[in-house]
């Protein structure tokens, strides 16, 4: 059974997010959070408004 | 269906089914058929990932709760994000440092064989069974488009998906999904657009949302703490993450999808995909059911949007009582789109105490409607075996077929197939992956060659296809596709959950007393799930709570402690670093 050594799978640029304007996992996983938060808060005004 | 809609259905499938078979042709290595050949882009992840959640149920049945429960369904996705967060920081990367082929691997060597074996058939159970649910649904839509017997349309469309499936692998799985995906949403959006341009002159958007909200179909949103109600924010949030973290986590069928990544990097941003679309998806595919709801208030709906319902009707017209129904249905409905044509007359003419009225009245009628239609349902369920199909998953199906225009027809039946057969093939490889590696490899033969390992793993796929199609011939008797699906994972998944969580986070544990907890737990919720009546999204918190409680209490009786036989991954205190877990040191630090 042919594997990848673990070195060769985790070392293919993982700590870099290669996005332009978020640079560290950390703020990634807080843009999703935030993002969470405002679709909720969405979604609780569309559900007071038109109740 | 007209000769344009077949031609629409039938070139984008074979398209999408001869791309994946010539991209994955004579892939002959175990590695590359179940994991891919590991060089997957993040956005082809995203969308295989998913593409696998987002079966044919998620488009036929989620537009039917819509219509039925409003957009409250959407509450079940507030664990997602959080759980994808948890998976991409924590689990992906133990799993791409051990390089596994299967999540159960791991638990072998964090653990020992026999909590493998359990990881693993606690997946193949809720798997199996789950996967005959996934291939009922195209089936609803073969039968009603064609006219077909149900039982045929399930054995054909599952024989198409296992020949697929057994064809291309893993690979093929991944390389079809985006087009797959792409044809999916191409139709539910063309079926949004069409929608909102059928809705009556004179009623605007404004109009239509504050129709739907006082038909509470717009509570989208319910922070009751009571919990006996099915979706709430509490029950989403805490209850959903652990349903998430164990589907996207412990699940072979998505583990596989982000472990074919090109790297940590592609797996990650494709799980955050996913993290930031998922809501907004589910959103906008619940309010198409409420759209197709305000629709039918103005438009007679059948008495039932069953196929085989209305089918029985129509050849039992001369049974009174059953006559007499749809007369009444059909009356009472004439009447609520008159009362809600005052509403909208008052509404707009500024007369604010006239539109209160008249909508108070047109809500009395529609309740009415229900009423009638409920008792319709139970005279048919009384007389007649095949009435016991669910109304909701009919929904769209019907509303597609009564009332769109040529050629998006044929476009929306191809999305339901795109959408099955995206995600049956990643179950159905999934499966037969989990039984090769975790089973056949580890109790049959220890020396399988590549070659012999792949050609198991598609007999293995085969095989769990046809089970899949003999549970999915019992399918009608579920209360409604997409809860069926959650319900049945709800089950199974604390306590695989529970596996892993005793596996990352509490090193003193061993696999003997970790094994004896999993089956515990899991007994404790088949009791609970018997004989409480609280809502199911609570059942994977559970479930993983008493397995890791259990865990603990039964390690502290046993002399021996964890037996940690991680020497040949070369990664035996990886697990325990705080570099790993920042997210939860004090997990780490504690036991």
């Amino acid at each position: 059974m042919k594997r990848a050594t673990a070195a060769e799978v985790v070392t293919r640029g993982d700590d870099d997010t290669g996005l332009p304007w978020v640079r560290s996992w950390n703020g990634v996983y807080l843009i999703v959070i935030i993002s969470f938060i405002l679709w909720v808060t969405l979604l609780v005004a569309l559900t007071d408004f038109f109740s | 269906m007209s000769a344009l809609d077949f031609v629409v259905l039938i070139g984008s499938m074979l398209a999408i089914a001869i791309y994946g078979i010539w991209r994955t042709r004579g892939r002959r290595e175990l590695n590359i058929y179940l994991k891919g050949d590991g060089k997957t882009a993040w956005f082809a992840i995203g969308l295989s990932v998913m593409a696998t959640q987002a079966s044919a149920i998620t488009f036929l049945s989620t537009p039917g709760q819509g219509y039925l429960g409003g957009l409250g369904f959407v509450q079940i996705y507030f664990g997602l994000p959080i759980a994808l967060v948890i998976i991409a920081a924590v689990f992906l990367p133990i799993f791409r440092r051990l390089n596994v082929y299967t999540a159960y691997e791991f638990l072998g060597s964090r653990f020992d064989s026999k909590t493998r074996l359990l990881g693993a058939s606690l997946f193949l159970i809720q798997r199996g069974l789950g996967a005959g649910l996934t291939i009922y649904a195209p089936s609803i839509v073969l039968a009603t488009v064609f006219g077909w017997s149900l039982d045929l349309t399930i054995i054909s469309s599952g024989l198409v998906a296992i020949i697929y499936t057994v064809m291309g692998g893993s690979g093929a799985v991944t390389v079809t999904q985006k087009y797959q995906m792409a044809v999916i949403f191409g139709g539910m959006v063309t079926a949004f657009c069409l929608l909102l341009a059928k809705l009556p002159a004179g009623l605007t958007f404004t109009d239509t949302l504050t129709l739907a909200g006082g038909f509470q179909k717009l509570d989208a949103v319910n922070f009751s703490a009571n919990v006996h109600e099915r979706y709430t924010f509490w029950s989403g949030l805490l209850g959903g993450t652990f349903l998430m973290l164990a589907y996207f986590g412990t699940d072979q069928s998505q583990v596989q999808r982000y472990l074919s990544g090109a790297s940590l990097r592609e797996g990650r941003l494709g799980l955050m995909f996913n993290a930031v679309c998922k809501i907004p998806m589910q959103f906008f595919i619940l309010l198409l059911g409420v759209l197709i709801f305000v629709f039918y208030q103005f438009e007679q709906p059948p008495l039932f949007f069953n196929a085989n319902l209305s089918q029985y009707l129509a050849e039992h017209r001369s049974d009174p009582q059953l006559h007499a129904y749809e007369i009444d249905f059909n009356q009472i409905h004439r009447q609520t789109n008159r009362q809600l044509e005052n509403w909208l007359k008052a509404r707009h003419g500024g007369d604010p105490s006239a539109a209160i009225a008249a909508f108070a009245e047109a809500l009395d009628s529609h309740r009415k409607g229900e009423e009638i239609r409920a008792q319709a349902a139970s005279t048919l369920s009384a007389v007649s075996s095949t009435s016991k199909a669910n109304d909701a998953d009919y929904v769209f199906i019907t509303f597609i077929l009564q009332q769109l225009p040529h050629g998006v027809i044929g476009l929306l039946v191809a999305a339901f197939f795109a959408a099955a057969l995206s995600s049956k093939a990643s179950e159905l490889n999934a499966l037969g992956s989990c039984t090769t590696v975790d089973f056949y490899r580890q109790i049959i033969r220890r020396d399988a060659t590549d070659t012999h390992c792949v050609i198991v793993s598609k007999w293995f796929t085969a095989f769990w296809g046809l089970v899949a199609i003999g549970f999915a011939l019992y399918a009608h008797l579920v209360e409604n596709l997409i809860q069926a699906v959650n319900i049945l994972g709800s089950i199974f998944y604390g306590v695989m959950l529970g596996l892993f969580v005793v596996a990352f986070f509490i090193r003193r544990v061993g696999g003997t007393a970790v094994f004896w907890s999993a089956l515990l737990s899991q007994a404790l919720i088949f009791f609970l799930y018997f004989n409480l009546t609280i809502s199911y999204l609570w059942y994977p918190l559970i479930g993983c709570a008493a397995c890791v409680l259990l865990s603990i209490l039964l390690q502290t009786f046993l002399k021996r402690g964890a037996q940690l036989t991680w020497a040949r991954y070369e990664t035996s205190d990886y697990l325990f670093r705080p570099a790993t877990l920042r997210i939860f040191p004090e997990a780490v630090f504690v036991f």
